[in-house]
């Protein structure tokens, strides 16, 4: 996985299989760039992973309350029809937004 | 009727492993890459389960049995862990015994969609064993 810092949005590039296994090094990096960077929103770019079970609802839920608090904001960009089936079902659908890119999401989030 | 009989140590490396393990056994019966998906979700939620919750992320050993019998795929996992005390409750979606860990409380409401049939037996201090039955090719 690979954590980039924009201004106050931090771009989570999620890179194979969301699981057990992998949800708990995302957490790790995710909260640690959270604190450092004074982050505010985040975007998961889902561009390089095909395969996410509910482990990876909880990392999703889990840093939306982080940020939320804050009136942070959080997305989730390139998602695939494997990915989006667990999106819609879990109901996650309802509470991040969902965008083409993190272009795009980037740029709504400078409209605020 | 064929089978496959496969013991994991009970490592949360172990659950990509077990997905890899069931949906190449799978791929005989020709499933649409939907089908593939589902039997991975509900795969890995259950062994999951048995990393997490059986054995409490702690040593043990899970035994995954497949089997292909006409156009189903019949998959069972057991962990001789914990066990589960109220099964009913467990099942319930968003129901969790690890929120502090961002559990979702979604894996049996996973397999449950994911597979056609779901089995849960289970016993304090006996373990669990879960079963899950799909049909493959229905959309042929």
């Amino acid at each position: 996985m690979q954590a980039k810092v924009k201004g106050n949005t931090l771009i989570l590039i999620i890179s194979g299989d969301v699981d057990h296994h992998s949800s708990e090094i995302i957490k790790q990096i995710a909260d640690k760039r959270i604190m450092e960077n004074n982050i505010r929103n985040i975007i998961f770019d889902f561009s390089k992973s095909t395969f996410m079970d509910s482990s990876g609802i909880g990392v999703v839920i889990g840093r939306y309350k982080l940020v939320n608090m804050a009136g942070g904001r959080i997305a989730a960009v390139n998602i695939n029809p494997t990915i989006d089936r667990i999106f819609v079902i879990s109901g996650l659908n309802k509470i991040i937004e969902r965008y083409d890119t993190v272009e795009d999401a980037l740029m709504e989030y400078q409209k605020g | 009727m064929e089978k496959l009989y496969v013991e994991l140590e009970s490592k949360s490396e172990n659950e990509s492993l077990a997905r890899v393990i069931v949906t190449a056994f799978a791929a005989r019966l020709n499933p649409t890459l939907e089908e593939v998906s589902d039997i991975k979700t509900a795969v890995s939620e259950a062994v999951t389960n048995a990393v997490i919750h059986g054995y409490e992320n702690g040593e043990g050993i899970i035994k995954l049995i497949c089997e292909i019998d006409r156009d189903y795929i019949i998959v069972s996992i057991r962990d001789e862990g914990v066990g589960i005390e109220d099964i009913e409750k467990a099942k319930e979606p968003l129901f969790t015994t690890r929120e502090a860990d961002e559990r979702s409380g979604m894996g049996f409401a996973f397999m449950e969609i994911f597979m056609d049939e779901l089995y849960v037996e289970s016993e304090p201090g006996k373990g669990t064993t879960v079963l899950m039955k799909k049909k493959i090719g229905i959309g042929e």
